[in-house]
């Protein structure tokens, strides 16, 4: 299968700081890739900059397409990306929060969406499951529910590309299982999902690669169970791990220091 | 069905929003007829649109048509430039305190006009002064920009703002203070001030194009701004060039406030007062408070400079005397409101 995001020695420099060096990548539409890494690792940086947030050196492919080349609305539309924290800064209902994820479509107003916009809205929330409290104002939500309409919003862009970034940071287990399944469902539709975690057991859950950072570099890339091998885990994240497999899927619970 | 239920509260909202624009409008037109009405000849409502087109006796129509038009034609264009710049900044900085007198634009903006009367470059009527007007505003808000960084906090907002109005208005009083002709500094203190008197056509044919790009400019990115509700990064991934944005806002609010300093003198807090009065009723959508926030703007101003013909009083109260009366405790009642964020909790 042939990659649909290429990136070819990406470094970036940050405030005079090396923040990533020479990390070359290609992965393929229809995955789920979890990124893991120590804090610090560069793996927020590593999504910047494949979504041409950050400037990087090197090359990046989107599609065939080189990323330098495309336009701005064009690189939004390819790329949804959902950063940290899921800000909101008015009060805004979050039907109008999810319909940004239009705005790279030429929606720019929630009120008048195309027949085509509004279908993508609702499959969008259908999805989160946020279809409910979508006349709630967002900061009247719960912090699960305000991170589904986080997803709601990055899910409407409807990209080949979905770049989250701790999507399941401070929510409960159930509510972490249920936004990972949901990217666990677009991926299965043929996108490409990649999603910065902390939690290996959930990386090692859900994702079909596993892509490990370490001050800045590349360390190991796989399947879970190869790319956190028992080397890796000693050397980057300085731990062991209790290893089962489970229902198919590999296993991973950090267990204690070394 | 919820979604249902969803559809049918933007219905109200949006209806609502209808409603509020439809009052606005009204009120706004009231107060253009009052404003043409009010002054020593007083003139009923009815007289005004008689003598507007052209009806009535040779004399309501010079008043009317010639001594008030042009100082209601400002009270309403400056004013609504105010509340639009105020909803544009608090949009682009996500942030309820921004304004552009909290910015210390009007005061650069004054100060750009008042520094080239003093050198004698230009007299008050000559496009020289809106031009230097506009160039010091821009000056202004792109330096509080730049000092406050991506994500500014309203502390460092309000006191780089701070600091540049007093900058603005200290480098104002050492040009009054070095200008050797008194008559010069007689008409620059007055105009200081703040006031819509005596302004003619020429007034306006000054000003107006200035504000009109201004408007315009701010309103043709008016969808970035719920964009950027998200922050300025997903605002960016969204396809929304943050950058040029900022750019662009600056421009606008330069264009409008310099245009409208140029020939008003500082008028201060329409542009903090303007956006808060809309929120309750057409909600915190940044880019849908904008027009409401300009026509509220038009309002205030047109309601303070009836209000300073009306008032009794031994000599003329300056209209934009008036408006920062009434705005600085408004300004201080909103500090209190935003105390938690201010103290650091929240930002």
């Amino acid at each position: 299968m042939t990659a649909f995001l290429n990136a070819q020695s990406l470094s970036v420099t940050l405030a005079g700081r090396v923040v990533l060096r020479d990390v070359s990548l290609a992965l393929s539409a229809g995955h789920l890739v979890a990124l893991v890494g120590p804090n610090g690792a560069g793996k927020t940086t590593l999504l910047r900059a494949l979504a041409g947030l950050v400037p990087s050196e090197g090359a990046i492919h989107v599609g065939g397409d080189a990323l330098s080349s495309l336009s701005l609305r064009e690189r939004a539309r390819r790329f949804a990306y959902l950063p940290q924290g899921h800000i909101v800064h008015w009060p805004l209902p979050a039907r109008d929060i999810v319909a940004l994820g239009r705005y790279p479509h030429g929606a720019t107003d929630p009120a008048r969406l195309t027949p085509r916009d509004t279908e993508a809205v609702q499959r969008a929330m259908q999805a989160a499951d946020v279809t409910k409290f979508a006349a709630r104002r967002v900061t009247e939500l719960s912090g699960g529910e305000r991170s589904r309409v986080a997803l709601a919003r990055v899910l409407a862009v409807e990209a080949p590309v979905i770049l989250a970034d701790e999507p399941t940071n401070s929510l409960d287990p159930r509510h972490q299982l249920d936004v990972m399944k949901t990217l666990r469902t677009a991926a299965d539709q043929g996108r490409l999902v990649m999603v910065v975690t902390h939690d290996l057991g959930l990386a090692a859950r859900f994702a079909d690669t596993i892509v490990v950072l370490s001050e800045g570099r590349l360390v190991s890339l796989g399947a879970p169970a190869d790319a956190l091998s028992e080397q890796v885990m000693a050397e980057v994240f300085r731990i062991s791990a209790f290893r089962a497999e489970f229902q198919r899927e590999a296993v991973i619970v950090p267990w204690a220091e070394v | 069905m919820s979604l249902q239920n969803a559809i049918v509260t933007a219905d109200i909202a949006s209806r609502r929003r209808v409603s509020v624009m439809a009052g606005l409008v009204a009120l706004v037109a009231l107060l253009v007829l009052l404003s043409l009405g009010i002054g020593p000849v007083r003139l009923s409502p009815l007289a005004v649109i008689d003598a507007l087109f052209g009806g009535g006796s040779d004399v309501a129509q010079v008043i009317v048509r010639e001594i008030r038009l042009p100082r209601t034609i400002l009270g309403f264009a400056i004013g609504a430039m105010l509340g639009l710049s105020g909803a544009a900044l608090q949009g682009l900085l996500r942030n309820p305190l921004a304004s552009p007198s909290l910015f210390g634009a009007p005061q650069s903006a004054a100060f750009g006009a008042v520094l080239v009367i003093a050198l004698g470059l230009a007299d008050v009527r000559s496009y020289a002064l809106p031009v230097a007007a506009i160039s010091a505003a821009f000056a202004s808000v792109f330096a509080l920009l730049a000092i406050a960084g991506r994500n500014a906090g309203l502390l460092i907002l309000i006191l780089a703002g701070l600091a540049i109005s007093s900058l603005a208005g200290a480098a104002t009083a050492l040009v009054m203070n070095l200008s050797s002709n008194p008559f010069a500094v007689l008409e620059i203190a007055f105009w200081l001030l703040g006031s819509l008197e005596d302004r003619s056509f020429r007034h306006v044919v000054l000003a107006l194009p200035f504000i009109a790009a201004g408007a315009i400019i701010l309103m043709s990115r008016r969808h970035a701004f719920r964009a950027l509700s998200l922050g300025e990064e997903t605002a960016q991934s969204l396809g929304v060039d943050v950058g040029r944005l900022r750019l662009m806002v600056i421009a606008g609010v330069a264009l409008g406030v310099g245009g409208g300093v140029a020939v008003s003198g500082t008028i201060g807090f329409i542009g903090l007062v303007a956006p808060h009065l809309m929120r309750p009723l057409i909600g915190h959508d940044p880019t849908r408070l904008l027009v409401p926030s300009a026509l509220t703007g038009a309002a205030l101003l047109l309601s303070a400079d009836i209000a300073v013909r009306i008032i009794p009083s031994t000599s003329d109260i300056k209209v934009g005397v008036l408006t920062s009366i009434i705005g600085v405790p408004f300004f201080l009642y909103l500090i209190m409101r935003e105390r938690r964020a201010l103290a650091g909790g929240v930002t």
